[in-house]
């Protein structure tokens, strides 16, 4: 009997081991609670959708919860890398859990796909690919709509954590270069019950116009602020507070805000001709098929483009080396590193060794809220 | 900074400190009856605000399951307490406070989802909601462990916070919400327009302590929390049970952080961790005061919520630890200025 029992058990592991070298294993560490849940729950929703074969091979995803905690989520990476053998991992909500992956990566080289930005020069980003925007490349938008609408000075006010301080100083890099002058540097904190203070001072300082660092719906208490006390100037946000809910909770003061976003945003509307309306609008209505209308948001794009990468990275690499294999990793990395024309749901991805974003200006549009919703600046 | 700055950062002051006001009185009340710590209070104000901004929306907020879970909870455990003491009497009441009532509220709670327009009636459903957790939490989490020390009382507290934030993010998500309400009022003192939204703050509040200080001045039941509170041993001598009292001293910290939920929430986005931040400011206001005075921790609330708005308007990037390291003095302050009492008297 129990001969028998242990057979087929060993038939079982033989068998899993067989079905195991056939597939890819992908592996995602998220934050869906703490602070970064309201954006987690959104990367991790896209896994729904995802396809079961990838570049040819079944697919695997084992998904972890890193709770918003970078500690957490380098654990998750180790564990993710070292015990389930991944051939490449995503991850996470926020920045500096990010930045810790990207470090594991290096270690134990394995590719990642950095689900937010890394706060790591690019020659550390040797094992790692960051799918979203960088924020120069975003707030570049910003100050080009500045520019063209003759505005000299900028208020600023955003989150008193690393957020406000990766918006402020891109827009200082974009700024600059135009002759654009920040006046005021302000912060304050999602949970604050008030910013009376700091819009006092912004007004005071009369500035053309005030840029927003916040995230979500975090960014509309300045922007109600601001409107309540009379500032009658635009208002400019970032990519961080496209979604639904900020305008729900802002209401008719934010009619007119302005922000650059990645195009599924307004896929609807954008031009035949762009080359991401077919990839993106097919996302967005497949995801509101599962998740309900309005819910269509940057983060779920940024978990299927990272999708798309390895996709287009694995038969490459399938090639040289089997999945499962150290070999494998390394020519994952080295076929993500020459990815050319990825279409995804937020720009084409062009790889070269030493620029692991590859994405250009068709990554960003810039939307203005119009009666109650985002739609795109023409 | 010109008068006109620094009569704006005043009102703001004062509205947001007639919120940690009442978050202090509120701390203060549970912990000279119970000894407790509360540190979930925050979470009534989020809760309470989130579920009056969900009702707006139409849709019936997910604060009726925790409020009929806790009841089921608190009902079977009176039941198995019940049983063992061969004593049925107590149930009927039991079964009728923790399963009957909840239900009612959620049933209201449903019919007035379906009438946005009548705020009246969804911030009357929005106290009932969250008032009975106060009693349940109690039941639940502390009446068991009564006669612990403060220490082990305070884990307990930051456990149910934990939890309770846990429900709250499976409960509304994420995002914050924020209520839209009453009509936008202005009115021109000087050359300050005040907004009708702090003005009913203010006033709300200050009819609350009024209330707060018959309670406890003219009533029986405000007796009986006071006599527990001065010597908890001594109250049970002559008659006034504990329980009861810790129950419905968790019951008015439920009511307050309800009503400042209400009250805060057409004036800030609110999350579903926001609530602790809020009260912590408030527990600065009660540290103030000693944890035991109901004037001084309203000063103290009221010293915070200055040192805050003006440090927006001069540091806005450093509020947060001005305001906190706040604390620092104050204890020092309180330790060298109070004489040392012997707290864990009781076995």
């Amino acid at each position: 009997m129990h001969r028998k029992l242990l057979l087929a058990l060993s038939l079982t592991v033989g068998f899993a081991g067989a079905a195991a070298a056939q597939e890819v294993t992908i592996g995602l560490t998220m934050g869906t609670t703490g602070p970064g849940a309201s954006l987690g729950v959104h990367y991790k929703n896209a896994f729904q959708l995802m396809p079961k074969t990838i570049g040819g091979y079944p697919v695997k995803f084992i998904i972890l919860e890193d709770k918003t905690d970078a500690t957490e989520a380098a654990k998750n990476g180790r564990q993710l890398v070292t015990e389930d053998k991944v051939d490449a991992f995503m991850g996470s909500v926020a920045v500096p859990s990010t930045t810790q992956l990207a470090q594991i990566a290096n270690e134990l080289k394995t590719p990642l796909m950095a689900l937010s930005p890394v706060a790591l020069p690019p020659e550390k980003l040797e094992w790692s690919f960051v799918v979203p925007q960088p924020t120069p490349l975003m707030m570049g938008a910003v100050a080009e709509h500045m520019k063209t609408n003759g505005i000299k000075t900028v208020g600023y006010i955003g989150f008193s954590d690393s957020w406000g301080d990766i918006v402020l100083k891109s827009l200082e890099e974009v700024t600059k270069p135009i002759g654009i002058q920040i006046v005021s540097n302000e912060r304050y904190a999602r949970a604050d019950t008030s910013v009376t203070g700091q819009v006092l001072k912004i007004i005071a300082a009369d500035p053309d116009a005030v840029e927003i660092g916040g995230s979500g719906t975090g960014g509309a208490l300045p922007h109600i602020g601001l409107v309540e006390r009379g500032y009658k100037k635009q208002i400019y946000h970032n990519h961080g507070t496209v979604n639904r809910e900020f305008i729900e909770v802002g209401g008719k003061a934010v009619e007119g805000a302005i922000a650059p976003t990645g195009p599924l945003i307004v896929a609807e509307d954008l031009p035949d001709d762009n080359p991401v309306k077919k990839v993106a609008l097919d996302f967005v209505t497949r995801y509101e098929q599962t998740f309900g209308p309005g819910t269509r948001n940057a983060f779920a794009g940024y978990s299927y483009d990272a999708f798309l990468l390895l996709a287009a990275a694995v038969p490459v690499a399938a090639k040289t080396a089997k999945p499962g294999t150290p070999e494998f990793r390394v020519a994952l990395r080295d076929a993500l590193e020459n990815v050319k024309n990825v279409v995804g749901t937020h720009g084409v991805y062009n790889m070269t060794p030493t620029n692991h974003t590859g994405l250009d200006q068709r990554a960003r549009v810039l939307v203005r809220v119009e009666n109650g919703k985002w739609r795109l600046l023409k | 900074m010109n008068l006109s700055i620094a009569l704006w950062l005043s009102q703001d002051a004062v509205t947001n400190g007639a919120i940690y006001a009442l978050i202090a009185l509120a701390l203060v009340v549970v912990f000279t009856v119970t000894r407790v710590i509360f540190v979930p209070q925050g979470e009534f104000i989020s809760y309470a605000a989130l579920s009056l901004a969900t009702l707006q929306s139409g849709k019936v907020p997910a604060t009726i399951y925790v409020l009929i879970g806790g009841g089921l909870l608190v009902a079977a455990l009176d039941g198995v307490t019940a049983v063992r003491q061969k004593s049925l009497k107590s149930l009927p009441g039991s079964v009728l406070a923790n399963i009957a009532l909840p239900l009612a509220i959620a049933a209201a709670a449903s019919w007035s989802a379906a009438r946005p327009d009548e705020l009246p009636l969804q911030v009357a459903v929005t106290l009932a909601l969250v008032t009975p957790l106060g009693p349940m939490l109690y039941r639940l989490a502390f009446q068991p462990v009564a006669n612990a020390s403060v220490l082990v009382l305070l884990i307990i507290a930051v456990a149910v916070h934990y939890m309770l934030t846990g429900f709250g993010l499976a409960a509304f998500g994420g995002e914050g919400l924020r209520a839209h309400m009453f009509p936008s009022l202005q009115f021109q003192v000087g050359i300050l327009s005040v907004s009708g939204q702090s003005i009913g703050v203010i006033v709300t509040s200050l009819v609350l302590m009024v209330l707060l200080a018959l309670l406890f001045g003219r009533t029986t039941y405000g007796k009986a929390l006071r006599a527990t509170a001065i010597n908890r041993v001594g109250a049970r001598l002559v008659g006034i049970s504990s329980e009861f009292s810790g129950r419905l001293s968790f019951a008015l910290a439920a009511l307050i952080g309800a009503v400042s939920g209400v009250l805060v929430s057409p004036i800030t986005t609110i999350y579903y961790d926001t609530g602790f931040l809020i009260s912590l400011k408030g527990f600065i206001g009660a540290i103030i005061g000693g944890m035991t005075s109901y004037p001084l921790a309203a000063v103290g609330s009221l010293a915070v919520s200055f040192l805050e708005s003006y440090s927006s308007f001069w540091a806005s990037a450093f509020k947060e630890s001005i305001v906190f390291t706040l604390i620092i003095p104050a204890l020092l302050w309180r330790s060298l200025a109070t004489r040392r009492v012997e707290e864990e008297d009781d076995s």
